[in-house]
C-alpha cells in the first residue's frame, strides 16, 4: 500500500498534558551516562537560574514520540511501521524543559515524499506549556524502506 | 580555554563513548522506544541489519555531551539536528562498540550564539550526518 500524500498539512488535536518529573529527567540522563548536575541537583539548577531540574537537549523526543504515534500508526496513512527507520531529527528549543512542566503537543504532517521507493514522512511536533507558550519544536523524519 | 574565548575553528574536547547491549536496554526503558531492532538480534538480522543497532536518538543524545560538558549548562543548546546516516551495530559481548565524537565551532551568530558542527564515528564510519548545534555562549 502506498503512503497517503493527502496527509501533508494535516494537524492533530493537542495531546493531554505530559507531566515532566524530576525522576524521569534523572532516569533519562542516567541512561545517557550523563551526570551533569543540572539534571540531578535541584539546588545547582536553581543557582543557574532554572526553576527546577532541566531536561537534556534530546529529552523532548520522549514527549514528541508518544504524541507522534497518532500519526504514524494511523491506518489511513499507510506507513509500514515494521520497515521504518529514523532518518533525520531536529530540535528547536524556545526554552529548556523543566521538571514540573505540563507539556502538550500539537502534531502535524510537514511533508511526505517517496524517493527511490522509500516513503518519507516529516512529523512536526509543537510542544507547549500549560499557558500555551512554545517550549520546543521537534521535527522527525521517518523513512520506510521499500521492499527489495 | 573557556567558552568566552571562542572563535571559528575552535575545537571542543573530543570524547569517546562505549555502547553495550545493556546501555540500549537502559535507554529503551528511559526513552520509551522499545523498537525490537534495538534489543533482539534475531529480528534485527531478519530485517537485514548487521546486528542489533543503537537507537539513533541514543547516539544523538551521547554526541551532544561533547557540547553540554563544554558549555556547562545544557539549556545553552537552542538547536540540535542531525541525519542518521549509518547504523551503529552493537555486539552481544562485554566489550561493546565505541562512538568517537568531535565538535568544532563553524560560525558565530548574533545574540552571542555559535554554530557547532559535530562528527560522530563508529568503526571508522561517520554515523551522524550534518550534525549541528546552535549554542548560546555565556555572556
Amino acid at each position: 500500500m502506498a503512503i497517503n500524500t493527502e496527509f501533508i498539512g494535516r494537524t492533530y488535536p493537542a495531546t493531554a498534558p505530559y507531566a515532566v518529573g524530576r525522576e524521569k529527567i534523572r532516569e533519562f540522563a542516567r541512561s545517557l551516562g550523563d551526570s551533569n548536575p543540572m539534571y540531578f541537583d535541584v539546588a545547582a539548577a536553581q543557582t543557574a537560574g532554572h526553576s527546577d531540574l532541566i531536561a537534556p537537549p534530546t529529552f523532548a523526543i520522549v514527549i514528541s514520540m508518544g504524541s507522534g504515534e497518532q500519526v504514524v500508526f494511523d491506518p489511513e496513512l499507510g506507513l509500514d511501521y515494521t520497515r521504518v527507520v529514523h532518518g533525520d531529527q531536529r530540535f528547536v528549543h524556545h526554552r529548556p524543559i523543566v521538571a514540573g512542566d505540563e507539556l502538550s503537543c500539537v502534531v502535524s504532517v510537514d511533508d511526505i515524499r517517496t524517493v527511490a521507493g522509500n516513503d518519507m514522512i516529516t512529523v512536526k511536533t509543537e510542544i507547549m506549556d500549560s499557558l500555551g507558550a512554545p517550549v520546543s519544536t521537534v521535527y522527525s523524519l521517518l523513512l520506510s524502506r521499500g521492499e527489495e | 580555554m573557556g567558552v568566552e574565548e571562542v572563535a571559528v575553528g575552535y575545537e571542543l574536547p573530543e570524547q569517546e563513548f562505549t555502547i553495550t547491549r545493556a546501555d540500549l536496554v537502559r535507554y529503551a526503558g528511559a526513552s520509551g522506544d522499545f523498537n525490537i531492532i534495538h534489543w533482539n538480534e534475531r529480528v534485527a538480522r531478519e530485517v537485514g541489519l548487521p546486528n542489533v543497532i543503537a537507537h539513533g536518538m541514543f547516539t544523538m543524545g551521547l554526541a551532544i555531551r561533547v557540547v553540554t560538558d563544554w558549555v556547562g549548562d545544557p539549556s545553552a543548546i537552542v538547536e540540535y539536528s542531525c541525519r542518521f546516516t549509518r547504523p551503529v551495530p552493537v555486539p552481544d559481548d562485554s566489550v561493546g562498540t565505541v562512538l568517537f565524537v568531535n565538535a568544532k565551532v563553524t560560525e558565530l551568530l548574533d545574540s552571542n550564539r555559535a554554530v557547532i558542527a559535530l562528527t560522530a564515528k563508529n568503526d571508522g564510519v561517520t554515523v551522524l550526518g550534518k550534525a549541528r548545534a546552535v549554542v548560546t555562549l555565556p555572556a
